[in-house]
């Protein structure tokens, strides 16, 4: 059901993990729904993409386009970045299945997300970036394991 | 390849396979032809009503055969509805029924029929006062299944068959699960309507049969010739009706063996993958329980992500999580169960034969191990749950 190329992602996630004290860092979709997504942007001075890392709870195309997400703005300008649309991801990824198109567009709004978080923490407005949909602990209530 | 999904479908015995061949190329006539050829395939049908009507406790002309549960469960709401539309419009089922039978009730909804979904308690079992509460004078029909396909988790069926029986209402059960797995008898456990499919007993694919029990005036669902008693057209599916009769004579021979085979390998999964992988959770019931199902949540982690990895190691097995349910519900048995919906997401679906191997199982509990723990470790849900944790301390 999947191309290679997400299997490959899959199986080998690129850039998975944490950035500490991270220049912004979002986090998109739900539990409830079976993903989620969060992005580590580390941005130097020069507005470029340094390092990008992610951790994703979901399904295989969940993970496969986290990572492609990753590799396709790493060491790109924040411009660049906004340019990686679900679309891009997605042809990346030799394509999805149709009821997994969804995770692609989970994918460009964890960018956005984390780019919301770096605009918002140095007080720029980035051009064309929308503010994240709702918190994704929103009504969750606090619960014992 | 180790094959963890039995409640999928099983593999035909070979003994199956070996009855059947003869019913494609020697004895392949019409059972309703007049000829030697035709005769000897219908003498081979009647054959079967015969072996399926014994192994339930029935009688032969109390078996109706179909193409499989789904038509059986199909035939027994929707006719029973109509045939005693004029007594009331009001059924009660469960919450965890099959979609066969959820679907249907959903169907009849539309055509005016009440239904009232029964909960279950946090190991799948009906409350049997919740069912004689839910009772109305309007009631004609209770349908709940023998046991539930994914938790395994096995309902008083006699318990609820004697409440049916005692208020005079039809009793439907969807034994796809159990029949040829636990012993049934639909005269002790008060059932008027039992579904049950081939080939989950290691019988073919397509075939099943329905029990009407004699005296209930079901009219047919598919229309056409005269086969069946009038009750159900088509040409007889003979290859697949031999095979039903071959794995169910299969099926009561190994019973007590496999039963016990089954258990104990069953007991064996739940115990390593209990004591080996935290942050779990056994879903089901756990001694009123298929023998052969295992079913976890291991929270933090989505089930797609471990049946894809499970498959790389060449083990098949399933999930109750929404990206293999081809929506975007996870499974609607696990959330009645009392589950949130990322531990239902997190569910893994481990159903056994009598041919596994302890040997099998040791390799799978080892890669579960580490599967669980890779998808953990790039999950945002354990990050902030350890991070919270840490906090505390």
């Amino acid at each position: 059901m999947y191309s290679e190329k997400v299997m490959d992602h899959f199986q080998n996630p690129r850039n998975v993990g944490e950035i500490e004290n991270a220049s912004g860092v979002g986090t998109v979709g739900n539990a409830k729904c079976g993903d989620i997504m969060r992005m580590f942007l580390d941005i130097d001075e020069n507005g470029i993409i340094r390092d990008v890392k992610f951790k994703t709870f979901g399904c295989g195309a969940a993970v496969a386009t986290s990572s492609m997400a990753t590799e396709l703005v790493k060491g790109k300008t924040i411009r660049e970045a906004m340019q990686v649309t679900n679309k891009a991801v997605m042809e990346a990824l030799d394509g999805l299945p149709p009821v997994k198109v969804h995770c692609s567009l989970l994918a460009e709004e964890a960018i956005h997300a984390a780019l919301w978080d770096y605009a918002e923490k140095n007080h720029i407005v980035i051009e064309g970036l929308k503010k994240p949909k709702s918190d994704i602990h929103e009504g969750e209530e606090e619960e014992e394991y | 390849m180790i094959y963890l999904d039995n409640a999928a479908t099983t593999k035909t015995a070979p003994e199956v396979v070996e009855t059947m061949l003869p019913y494609f190329t020697e004895n392949y006539g019409n059972p309703s032809t007049i000829y030697s050829l035709g005769s000897g395939a219908k003498k081979a049908v009647n054959q079967a009503r015969r072996t399926i009507a014994a192994a339930i406790g029935a009688k032969q002309e109390e078996i109706y055969f179909t193409a499989g549960g789904s038509e059986s469960d199909n035939w027994a709401l929707k006719c029973a509805a109509e045939a005693y539309e004029t007594k009331g419009k009001h059924i009660i089922t469960t919450k965890i029924e099959h979609h066969a039978i959820l679907h249907t009730c959903e169907y009849l909804e539309k055509k005016g029929f009440e239904v009232t979904y029964l909960g279950v308690d946090k190991d799948g079992l009906v409350d049997l006062e919740e069912l004689k509460a839910a009772i109305r004078p309007d009631t004609i029909l209770i349908s709940v299944m023998f046991a539930n396909n994914e938790i395994g988790t096995i309902e008083p069926i006699a318990e609820i068959g004697a409440i049916a029986r005692e208020h005079g209402i039809l009793f439907h059960t969807d034994a796809v699960q159990a029949f040829g797995q636990i012993p049934i008898n639909v005269d002790e456990l008060n059932v008027d309507m039992l579904s049950a499919s081939g080939h989950k007993l290691n019988g073919p694919k397509g075939v099943g049969f329905l029990y009407i029990r004699s005296g209930l005036k079901l009219r047919s669902l598919i229309h056409g010739g005269a086969q069946e008693r009038n009750r159900r057209a088509g040409t007889e599916n003979v290859p697949g009706i031999v095979g039903l009769e071959a794995a169910t004579t299969r099926a009561l021979r190994i019973m007590e063996e496999k039963t016990a085979k089954e258990t104990e390998l069953r007991n064996y999964l739940i115990e390593r993958i209990e004591k080996e992988i935290p942050y779990c959770r056994l879903n089901g019931h756990r001694t009123k329980r298929l023998p052969g199902n295992v079913n976890f949540s291991f929270l933090f982690i989505e089930g797609e992500s471990v049946l894809i990895m499970l498959d790389m190691k060449g083990i098949c097995a399933s999930s109750g999580s929404a990206c293999t349910s081809g929506s975007l519900d996870p499974s609607h048995v696990l959330l009645a169960i009392g589950l949130k919906h990322e531990e239902a997401h997190g569910s893994l679906r481990m159903t056994l034969s009598e041919e596994n191997t302890k040997e099998e199982l040791d390799f799978v509990v080892d890669n579960l191990k580490e599967i669980v723990q890779k998808l953990r470790n790039m999950s945002p849900l354990y990050e902030d749950f350890i991070k919270k944790n840490q906090s505390r301390k």
